[in-house]
């Protein structure tokens, strides 16, 4: 078998049946990193030597566990003891962190082989992975077209086949919007699920760690292994943590898909608006109910996410000072210039932008009419929700307007960027998980739909807090009927 | 301020002082308040090396996070029930912004507008008699920065600053008072009497050297001139960290704020609160920051950090642990205890000592003799060994049987100095004090026998004739002399009380 051509479930089971070596299949994705990471730069470094280190551990029997010898890659804003983590920030470029982050830890634990770390825009900031310092990373489907972001690298490593599995983080979409552009699956867990303990803080109330993969099931394992509560995470819950792979296949009975007409915009892509229909008729078709949702405060998540999350970011980001580590400015003089000019020769101008609107919104004469309105609308958000589950299970909607777009298409507008994640960031003020699966393609030329090849688009599902084993057999039922898993783009 | 106040005699004015206080008390955790790195207010670490007290939060390093020490919040709950305190059922955590090197993160996490104590008061002495209430607004949990120093270690010269951040996230309690003192007096005496509480609880050592406690009084003065009634700028002194300091530098604002007053007629304005620091040198205040509004601190809720709810279970647990405080013990003490006021203190402001003490008493040594004898044997002995009275190795047992031995008139009084010195020996431990006292011959000669010969040696002395017929004449005060020879012969071991009665015997025949 061809360990780069398959899924991670398969994989860890051909492993574990010795029909592949955890060598062979760690040599088989280095070798596809060489050939193709190139002009596709998901990943910013890797560690070969250490993941074939490890391979060998995993097939002398040293390393056991439910993902052994599986190659992954992480998200470059989580840390660990070797390496470099730079958020993709020249902030951080030769940052090396004497810990590693419980999600990727308990990863290792489970015998996963980490490949190396990929791309994102600076600090998760950004929908495009365009805000990356060290250049961005391309959509394996058209590399003339971004990967989405910020997970972008991540998302481009799958759909290339670079690794079987990836880790991300998602704060309004950062994992379900590069997920849908490059037509693989990305879950967004319940706010509390995973241990942040080691992921760079962008906005702590939003962030949330989760998997990019192939297929419903391997994200179901992968959720599996990194879910838990962490005594190094104050906000991560005692909820117990369920069997996520078992029942996968057995839809829930009773079945209410809710469909909120908040987020079918006539703005939306013609070949999104086909992958919900199509996605409609699947469910209607297995049995379930099709309910109308009322999410009344969708149109107000843009505007007071980019209050939330700058406000938190701009003190996240304040010890990025030059003083203890990360970068310094050669040319500072005294505190002030250290500071000043560390941080802005540091941090890129998306992120400067954010820190200063989140600066503002916190300010003295400010704070209740920005932030303190935020957090008011932020409850309506979540109650809209609440509200919605009573009557559904979980809610069918697309993960983003459209397929992705060309490099620079969208640079000179931060707010149409910023609306892209138009479909996302409400899970995140919620604190609700999410799931984008590829709902179908768009046209080359991104005008209309076709039915196979062309660019991805994604369908999401939305679901109540913790109620992800519910809401993987719901996506279950979808990946299945609709036949994507093993689509792929065709690499030059 | 009688003396104050006459400076300004001719002027015509009356001026009184209103003070309100914070205070920093550094809680003695073993770990921070944030983090397991341990904690350099706890004194298994004060002589730690600059920086070696650090971990990856502390360092405010990318991507870690804080979880609370529910030790310190206890603490906490502690100084509040005992300066009772309202213990909040719900609190949450804040950050606090503003970029310094000693602050790793750029903010510092507190307590903004849910303190996990509030509304209390508490009572201090007055110099005369009685008490004084002072009312606690508030007492929040929020963690220490660090120190930056201009200068190297033994006062080197360097071109640079350099940071310590042993003592970065060091759980620190501040507690904030009404205005409510009206002396430079009673602002120190509560600041003792904070000492003392804190203690007695065991959450501080108040080594006030190691900055255990600071202080910042607000203060400023109403003046009353022809019926009308003005008040002037309230100042705030940052950082006073000994009573001396505290005291001088609400002194001298005091008699700075009447005077720029006479000068400027300068009144307070809602907002206009200036800060000054202390020059302990010079005795002066210095002025630091003009208007509080030059900081915006962008207060917000910490979304690391989850709110701490407070049941009444939790409250009940730790109200538990509070031991008898402080004034609560001094009236005991002298009321029920009959001790002086000043053993009382003495003994009640050390606690470990007074828990000594109260062993001592448990073990049925009666009280004045028990604080005698550690105030004054005890005491005498720590102070050249540099240790504290209940370090020792005397036991509370060695101590009874000390005072048993004595009240038996088996040693007399600087036997038993000598006996309790032989106690706190280390090569005499697990040694009944009655052993020692043999060993050491510190016991009596009660043995009538023994005695009838040294006294009839003594008497039958040619030299001692003049005294004798003193003692025939009835001079009972010639005894002594006689007595002296006794005990000489005896090696100090006669008991004095039966030689005395043997010679009255033997010379008068009665």
């Amino acid at each position: 078998m061809d360990p780069t051509k398959t899924t991670l479930v398969e994989l860890r089971d051909a492993i574990a049946a010795k029909k592949v070596s955890a060598t062979e299949a760690t040599r088989a994705y280095l070798g596809r990193i060489d050939r193709h990471n190139g002009p596709l730069h998901a990943y910013h470094e890797t560690y070969a030597d250490r993941a074939l280190q490890r391979a060998a551990d995993v097939d002398g029997g040293k390393i056991t566990g439910p993902l052994a010898g599986v190659p992954i890659s992480i998200k470059d804003n989580l840390c660990t003891e070797y390496g470099h983590t730079t958020c993709s920030s020249k902030m951080l470029e030769n940052f090396q962190a004497p810990y590693t982050a419980t999600a990727v830890v308990k990863l290792e634990q489970a015998g996963a082989i980490v490949l190396g770390k990929t791309v994102l825009d600076e600090f998760a900031m950004g929908s495009s992975t365009e805000n990356s310092a060290f250049g961005p990373a391309r959509n394996p489907w058209d590399t003339q077209r971004v990967p989405g972001g910020s997970s972008g690298g991540a998302a481009a490593a799958i759909a290339a086949d670079l690794c079987a599995g990836s880790i991300g983080s998602d704060t309004g979409g950062s994992i379900r919007q590069p997920a849908a552009l490059c037509g693989v699956v990305g879950l967004k867990p319940t706010y509390g699920r995973v241990s942040r303990y080691g992921l760079v803080a962008f906005a702590s109330s939003l962030d949330q760690i989760g998997p990019l993969t192939h297929t419903v099931a391997d994200a179901a394992l992968m959720l599996q292994v990194i879910s838990g509560q962490d005594p190094k995470d104050s906000t991560s819950a005692g909820v117990p943590v369920p069997d996520y792979t078992e029942q996968l296949d057995s839809p829930p009975q009773g079945l209410r898909i809710g469909i909120a007409k908040q987020y079918l915009s006539d703005a939306n892509h013609p070949a999104v608006k086909r992958a919900i229909d199509q996605a409609v008729a699947v469910y209607r078709d297995a049995g379930a109910r099709i309910v109308d949702v009322d999410l009344p405060h969708t149109e107000y998540g843009i505007s007071t996410y980019y209050l939330v999350a700058p406000a938190e970011a701009s003190s996240n980001l304040a010890r990025y000072d030059g003083v203890r580590y990360g970068r310094r400015s050669p040319e500072s003089t005294d505190l002030i210039s250290l500071y000043s000019r560390s941080r802005a020769e540091g941090f890129g101008e998306e992120v400067q932008r954010r820190i200063m609107l989140g600066t503002y919104a916190l300010s003295s004469g400010y704070y209740d009419a920005y932030y303190v309105r935020a957090l008011k609308v932020r409850r309506l958000i979540k109650q809209d929700f609440d509200a919605a589950f009573e009557s559904c299970d979980a809610i069918l909607c697309p993960t983003t307007p459209g397929p992705a777009f060309r490099f620079g298409e969208k640079t000179d507008s931060p707010l149409a960027m910023y609306l892209n994640d138009v479909y996302t960031v409400n899970a995140n003020m919620a604190g609700i998980p999410g799931i984008s699966l590829l709902g179908g393609f768009a046209s080359p030329d991104g005008l209309s739909h076709t039915d196979g090849g062309g660019l991805p688009v994604g369908v999401q599902f939305l679901g109540p807090l913790f109620e992800e084993a519910k809401l993987l057999r719901i996506a279950r039922l979808y990946e299945a009927a609709a036949g994507y898993t093993h689509a792929r783009p065709s690499l030059t | 301020m009688a003396a104050s106040q006459a400076v300004f005699a001719d002027t015509g004015i009356k001026a009184r002082l209103m003070v309100g206080m914070e205070v920093h008390v550094e809680l003695s955790t073993r770990s921070k308040m944030f983090t397991s790195a341990p904690n350099v207010a706890h004194p298994d670490y004060y002589e730690a090396g600059p920086n070696t007290l650090c971990d990856p939060v502390v360092l405010g390093m990318p991507g870690v996070l804080p979880v609370i020490n529910k030790r310190a919040v206890e603490m906490s709950m502690l100084v509040g029930l005992a300066l009772g305190c309202e213990i909040a059922k719900q609190t949450k955590w804040d950050r606090k912004s503003y970029y310094y090197p000693d602050l790793p993160k750029n903010y510092q996490i507190s307590q903004y507008d849910q303190p996990l104590c509030h509304d209390g008061q508490v009572d201090i002495p007055m110099d005369g008699e009685g008490t004084k209430t002072i009312r606690i607004i508030r007492a929040h949990l929020e963690e220490d920065a660090g120190k930056l120093m201009h200068e190297g270690p033994g006062g080197v010269k360097i071109d640079h600053s350099i940071v310590d951040l042993n003592r970065a996230g060091t759980p620190l309690l501040e507690i904030v008072t009404e205005p409510d003192f009206d002396s430079a007096q009673q602002a120190v005496t509560f600041g003792q009497t904070l000492r003392n509480i804190c203690r007695s609880l065991g959450v501080s050592e108040g080594i006030m050297q190691k900055g255990h406690m600071r202080f910042e009084p607000n203060i400023n003065v109403i003046i009353e001139k022809d019926g009308q009634t003005y008040k002037t700028p309230i100042v705030e002194i940052k950082n006073l960290n000994s009573f001396k300091a505290l005291h001088g530098a609400i002194e001298y604002e005091y008699q700075r704020q009447i005077e720029d007053w006479l000068e400027t007629g300068r009144v307070m304005k809602s907002g206009a609160k200036s800060t000054r620091g202390w020059d302990d040198v010079k005795m002066v205040t210095v002025l630091q920051r003009e208007k509080e509004e030059a900081h915006d601190y962008r207060y917000f809720p910490d979304p690391d950090l989850v709110p701490v709810v407070v049941d009444d279970a939790w409250i009940e647990r730790v109200r538990a642990e509070l031991p008898e405080l402080p004034l609560v013990r001094e009236k005991r003490y002298t009321e029920q205890l009959g001790l002086n006021v000043k053993d009382a203190r003495a003994l009640i402001d050390e606690p470990k000592v007074c828990k000594f003490f109260e062993e001592v008493l448990s073990a049925g040594v009666e009280p004045k003799r028990a604080a005698a004898m550690l105030l004054n044997y005890g005491a005498k002995r720590a102070n050249e060994r540099g240790c504290a009275i209940h370090e020792l190795g005397v036991t509370p047992g060695q101590i009874k049987e000390i005072a048993e031995l004595a009240a038996a008139d088996k040693i007399g009084s600087s036997a038993a100095d000598e006996l309790f010195g032989h106690c706190c020996d280390p090569r005499n431990q697990g040694q009944t004090a009655e052993a020692l006292a043999e060993k050491h011959g510190l016991l009596q000669v009660s043995d009538t026998g023994a005695l009838e010969g040294y006294v009839k040696e003594v008497l039958a002395n040619p030299k001692n004739a003049k005294i004798v017929g003193d003692i025939q004449d009835g001079k009972d005060k010639a005894i002594g002399a006689l007595l002296g020879q006794v005990m000489k012969l005896s090696k100090g071991q006669a008991n004095p009380k039966l030689v005395g009665d043997m010679i009255k015997q033997q010379v008068r025949g009665s």
